[in-house]
């Protein structure tokens, strides 16, 4: 069953002069289909100017369709009377996590969400406790936000989507103000999410080793959606990356250069150094 | 022209309860020509450290030197400082400001004193240098692409001729091609153009790719300095610290514990497959 769908979505802005006339329309996502099951992980790559991050304003509605329509959990996201449903259940989650803390306990910013939804006391607390668990940061329930490095303020703020209980997180670029460590504890946080909790998570990024691990990729180039796949397949298409300002994994890429240098035998879309390391055991004896 | 730090300590909030020491006792040399990374985790002590490197923050105790001269000295002119050593800060694009790319790549050059004329040239030099096509320079900065506004904000730095460029994670938030397209920028501007870099960034890869010399920070100290493959070395420790190596070092490793005789110390895509055709039976 599908948690998103586009149908024909496009999305224009209106660019407008210094009075506030219309003075044309640039066209930022252009007859985009596309459809996510419950429960899968699903990941948009872009380069800059793609579209990508404009797609995901659709899926919690803040923004709506110049055409074609967007259903979450069947619902059209363009009717007013489900708006609050539909960003309770598609949670979303942005680039820089400072501007997305609001309280000055991790516990209480936590909270905040469910308290706006309505949800008695007690559940709120339970939610907090369960939603900080997940995301490994029940120790750090009592500190200051602003005390935490960048991965564990992005790890609170996703807290604070769990703890409304989405059906579906929407993830806009949520590592790449972070360092190393950081990067790989919010992706494992997502991983975890989705494998555990069944939640539905679709990661936009512009790190390819983020994807590896996706059920389907997306990749959007000038608005559309201009390739589809597994990584696997997504990755083994490395000219048609380029052309879209993408790149692959150093893996991969590095299994693509010995290819080309004579290395015939390795398959192509290799993710991952054990993949790298086996195949080349496979096939070439040591010299 | 160099830059040497000589036992440097800053605290930040000193006197109070929230005291952190955020640098503590860094010495080292920057030579002229030097192409510098400088790596370590959110919190290390990178940001602190290059804003002392033209005085933007004043070290608690200790010395730096710039072409000899103390630059803690009564007298010392700091303001020359700030135009030989460039600081581009993260996401230096939310720094623009000006009505066109033109007018705010000028503002720099006019601040430290140049005649409009001069600073018009010095800013048409430079956006030229980051290869701004012509026909942009007239718009407004916030109509352009993010890599090409963060090639304006270079430039609005680089219009001030400085002799040092400290770029603090430059490819941030740009997609692949915009990122290669940052670094090849920095690299020609270190070999062509002769300035010193000095590149912060959390990408490994990058680093391995670019700089000749690495620095390595946590908790404030110099935890490591070295070439990318004495630094890479010592991956097990980097992890340590919340770093890594580049993804394919590993690889490397992984192929000589299957028996393959190739080169560990390999940190560049190039290096590491001209390693494995050497090693493997075609």
């Amino acid at each position: 069953m599908a948690i998103v769908e586009t149908h024909n979505l496009s999305f224009d802005y209106i660019r407008r002069d210094d009075e506030g006339n219309v003075t044309g329309f640039t066209r930022a996502v252009n007859d985009v289909n596309l459809s996510v099951e419950k429960g899968q992980f699903i990941a948009i790559l872009g380069g800059n100017g793609s579209g990508k991050s404009t797609l995901a304003k659709h899926i919690n509605a803040i923004l709506y369709p110049t055409e074609g329509y967007v259903l979450v959990d069947g619902k059209r996201t363009s009717e007013a009377d489900h708006i609050w449903d539909i960003r309770q259940k598609a949670g979303m989650v942005f680039q820089n996590p400072d501007n997305q803390i609001i309280g000055s306990i991790v516990e209480e910013d936590v909270g905040f969400g469910p308290e706006n939804m309505g949800i008695p006391t007690k559940e709120i607390w339970e939610r907090v406790e369960e939603a900080l668990k997940t995301l490994g940061m029940w120790e750090y329930r009592k500190h200051s936000p602003m005390r935490l490095s960048g991965g564990q303020k992005q790890r609170v703020a996703i807290a604070g989507v769990v703890a409304m209980h989405p059906q579906c997180i929407i993830m806009d670029e949520p590592t790449a103000m972070l360092d190393p460590s950081g990067r790989k504890d919010v992706i494992r946080a997502a991983r975890a999410l989705n494998d555990v909790e069944g939640v539905t998570i679709i990661l936009i990024t512009h790190y390819m080793e983020e994807v590896i691990y996706a059920d389907k990729v997306f990749v959007m180039g000038k608005g559309e959606v201009r390739m589809s796949g597994t990584p696997r397949e997504i990755f083994s298409r490395i000219d048609e990356l380029e052309e879209l300002r993408l790149d692959v994994p150093q893996v991969t890429r590095l299994a693509h250069e010995l290819k080309l240098r004579g290395m015939t035998m390795l398959p192509d879309g290799i993710l991952t150094e054990e993949e790298l390391v086996d195949a080349i055991c496979r096939s070439y004896s040591i010299m | 022209m160099s830059i040497i730090l000589d036992h440097v300590n800053y605290i930040y909030s000193r006197g109070t309860s929230d005291e952190v020491k955020a640098l503590d006792d860094i010495s080292f040399e920057i030579k002229d020509g030097d192409f510098i990374g400088l790596i370590g985790h959110t919190g290390s002590g990178k940001s602190t450290l290059v804003q002392h490197l033209d005085g933007l923050l004043k070290a608690t105790s200790g010395h730096i030197y710039y072409n000899g001269e103390d630059i803690y000295d009564k007298g010392y002119n700091l303001k020359s400082l700030r135009s030989k050593v460039g600081l581009v800060f993260q996401y230096p694009e939310h720094q623009l400001f000006e009505e066109d790319v033109f007018k705010d790549v000028c503002f720099g050059p006019k601040n430290i004193g140049l005649t409009e004329g001069e600073a018009e040239i010095a800013a048409y030099q430079a956006l030229k240098a980051v290869k701004l096509p012509e026909e942009l320079f007239y718009v407004s900065p916030f109509d352009l692409s993010g890599g090409q506004k963060r090639r304006v904000a270079i430039a609005g730095v680089l219009a001030m001729e400085p002799e040092v460029l400290v770029l603090d994670e430059p490819t941030a938030g740009l997609d692949p091609e915009g990122r290669d397209e940052i670094l090849g920028l920095v690299k020609q501007l270190h070999d062509e153009e002769g300035i010193t870099i000095i590149l912060v960034s959390h990408s490994m890869e990058d680093v391995a790719d670019y700089v000749h010399h690495i620095i390595v920070m946590d908790k404030g100290r110099i935890h490591m300095n070295g070439t990318p493959k004495e630094v890479f070395w010592h991956a097990s420790d980097l992890e340590r610290i919340g770093l890594a190596a580049p993804r394919v070092t590993y690889i490397m490793r992984k192929l000589k514990q299957a028996g393959y005789n190739v080169d560990t110390t390999a940190t560049t895509l190039s290096e590491a497959a001209d390693s494995v055709l050497g090693a493997v039976r075609l």
